[in-house]
């Protein structure tokens, strides 16, 4: 059997956009094979709902385990249950390479004795082995890894694998977990989703970021207006800011944060440090606001604009929500 | 408490890499190498546990070639009490190996807590953690940010994208550390003295057969040169014009 069982991961649930991109990137797979994509999908009663979902982009069969012990993170119990659905015959497992993904495939992997080709931005399949491309050293080294064992776990970048509409509805069933997920020996005691109505940075299509250059923590009101006249865009920042307690860590973009690939970035009152270009730089189109026409991040801007951030945001603002009300 | 960390000896990434002339590794010359990041506070956090109970030991542990003692020593002259090298002179990518190895090594330790980075800064992974604790059949918890003990019990704080969510478990178990939990002192002149007199034993890495394996390096193309539209608040509506009419994300 060769078929690739695809991580539909969920949150609060809601599917992610993570699980449509598991699923595309399984697809690579499984077309390249002749094969079937198997999407898993794990939460609290009634998950099964977006089944269907799965299905329209391009799941062919959407496997459904729910418990009342998966409304919250549950990696004990998914990885196992994952590890015990492998052992029914499927050559792959994958899902994306968040912070729920990257918690679960090495687990998986270790339950099955394989290896994990981990954040792969491209998937080849040559006969029973798969290579794939893997960012490292912060980005600046493409690795191309080979993996030979066998089922190959991958987990793929965010952004990478972009969802796609399927013609055919994928067929749904009812998994029953593996022992009792709520025998996990981590407890969660508390969980905070912060804004349920803010974009996550890994969803948004717009990806508006601040960092020093904004002057003040007050400052970034500024920013999250213009993020609101977008509508579709989250709010990022650098570690420099987050470091100073001006937004929270779990904003901060760069290789020790997010790695993101939104369509469009706007780095507004960021210099460019290396360790946040190399959380942003495949982003599609990349505009930059900052002061000094010497800063790093201009040399991967797309559009530049030399200027004072604090002063230019309130207009660009204006002009977004003016090009928006004129469709 | 009797606590490990498995560290990693890491390029600087701040330079401009070069490739070795055989396309598979890195050029090593001119680069200075540390602790990688994750790993650095990971230590940081088991000093301070350490230090906080007033008793215990904290052991580090790192797989690679010799050098790999200068980055155990820097540990200790951190405060760790000793080290263990685990020999192996090649390039490795294969994290069930390299978990299989450090699990042989970890297993008849006794050790309370295992700490990891929550992944490697130069080869960026992050599975070997998670992957030794399944293999220890021990409780993982990845990307914590904040440590505390209750008795035997350790209360965490782990962040996920946009959340956070607090977590419990009983010891012993593996914990992969993200930054936010504590900044790695740097070592003092007493300490970089000590550090020479402690323990650092060397043994064979046992690693099985590698089944993820490198083909070629290559550097990402460069992005198109970026471009300057205009200055100050005069520029935005062209910077409109072109979002909309040449990116189309407007």
């Amino acid at each position: 059997m060769t078929n690739v069982l695809a991580f539909a991961e969920s949150r609060g649930g809601d599917l992610r956009r993570a699980a449509l991109e598991s699923v595309t990137a399984a697809r690579v797979i499984a077309d390249a094979r002749g094969a079937e994509v198997h999407a898993i999908l794990f939460g609290a009663m009634g998950i099964g709902s977006h089944a269907a979902k799965l299905g329209a982009h391009g799941a062919d069969r959407v496997l459904v385990v729910e418990h009342a012990a998966f409304a919250n993170n549950n990696p004990e119990a998914v990885a196992a249950a994952i590890a015990a659905r492998m052992g029914s015959g499927y050559g792959a497992f994958i899902c994306a390479a968040s912070a729920t993904g990257k918690d679960i495939a090495p687990r998986v992997a270790a339950k099955l004795k394989v290896p994990v080709a981990s954040d792969a931005i491209a998937i080849a399949v040559n006969g029973s082995a798969i290579s794939v491309t893997h960012p490292g050293y912060t980005g600046k080294i493409l690795q191309s890894l080979s993996l030979t064992a066998t089922p190959a776990v991958l987990s793929v970048r965010p952004g990478a694998f972009l969802p796609k509409a399927a013609t055919k509805a994928g067929a749904v069933e009812t998994l029953a977990p593996t022992g009792d997920p709520s025998a996990s020996r981590v407890k969660v005691t508390e969980t905070a989703t912060g804004n349920a109505a803010k974009l996550d940075l890994g969803d948004a299509p717009v990806i508006i970021s601040g960092g020093r250059g904004l002057k003040e923590a007050a400052n970034f009101k500024l920013v999250e207006d213009l993020a609101a006249a977008f509508g579709n865009a989250a709010v990022g920042a650098t570690r420099a800011v987050t470091d100073d307690g001006w937004r929270p860590h779990s904003d901060q973009i760069g290789q020790t944060g997010r790695l993101v690939s939104p369509n469009l970035y706007i780095a507004c009152g960021i210099s460019g440090a290396i360790q946040h270009l190399a959380g942003m730089r495949t982003s599609k189109t990349i505009v930059a606001i900052n002061k000094d026409k010497d800063a790093p991040i201009f040399k991967i801007a797309d559009y530049g604009v030399v200027g004072d951030v604090v002063e230019i945001l309130p207009i660009l603002t204006a002009a977004v929500k003016q090009a928006k009300a004129a469709g | 408490m009797k606590l490990a960390v498995c560290i990693k000896r890491v390029p600087d990434m701040d330079v401009r890499f070069k490739l070795a002339p055989s396309g598979k590794a890195v050029d090593e010359a001119g680069l200075k190498f540390d602790i990688s990041d994750f790993d650095g506070y990971a230590v940081e956090a088991a000093l301070q546990i350490k230090e906080k109970l007033n008793t215990g030991e904290v052991a580090v542990i790192s797989l690679g070639p010799d050098v790999v003692q200068e980055t155990l020593r820097k540990a200790m002259s951190m405060g760790a009490d000793r080290a263990v090298q685990l020999k192996y002179d090649g390039a490795l990518v294969d994290s069930f190996a390299i978990a299989s190895a450090l699990a042989a090594e970890l297993k008849d330790g006794a050790y309370d807590l295992i700490l990891f980075g929550r992944m490697s800064i130069d080869t960026a992974h992050g599975a070997v953690g998670a992957m030794v604790a399944e293999l220890l059949g021990l409780p993982c918890i990845n990307a914590i940010s904040k440590l505390e003990f209750d008795g035997r019990t350790a209360k965490m704080r782990r962040e996920l994208e946009g959340a956070y969510e607090l977590v419990e478990c009983a010891l012993p178990a593996v914990v992969t550390i993200d930054e936010g939990i504590a900044r790695p002192r740097y070592p003092s002149l007493k300490g970089i003295m000590a550090a020479k007199k402690k323990p650092l034993e060397s043994r064979p890495a046992q690693l099985p057969e590698a089944r993820l394996t490198l083909d070629t390096l290559t550097l990402p193309p460069e992005r198109a040169a970026g471009r300057i539209i205009g200055e100050g608040t005069a520029a935005v509506p062209e910077l409109v014009r072109l979002l909309k009419e040449e990116a189309r994300v407007l």
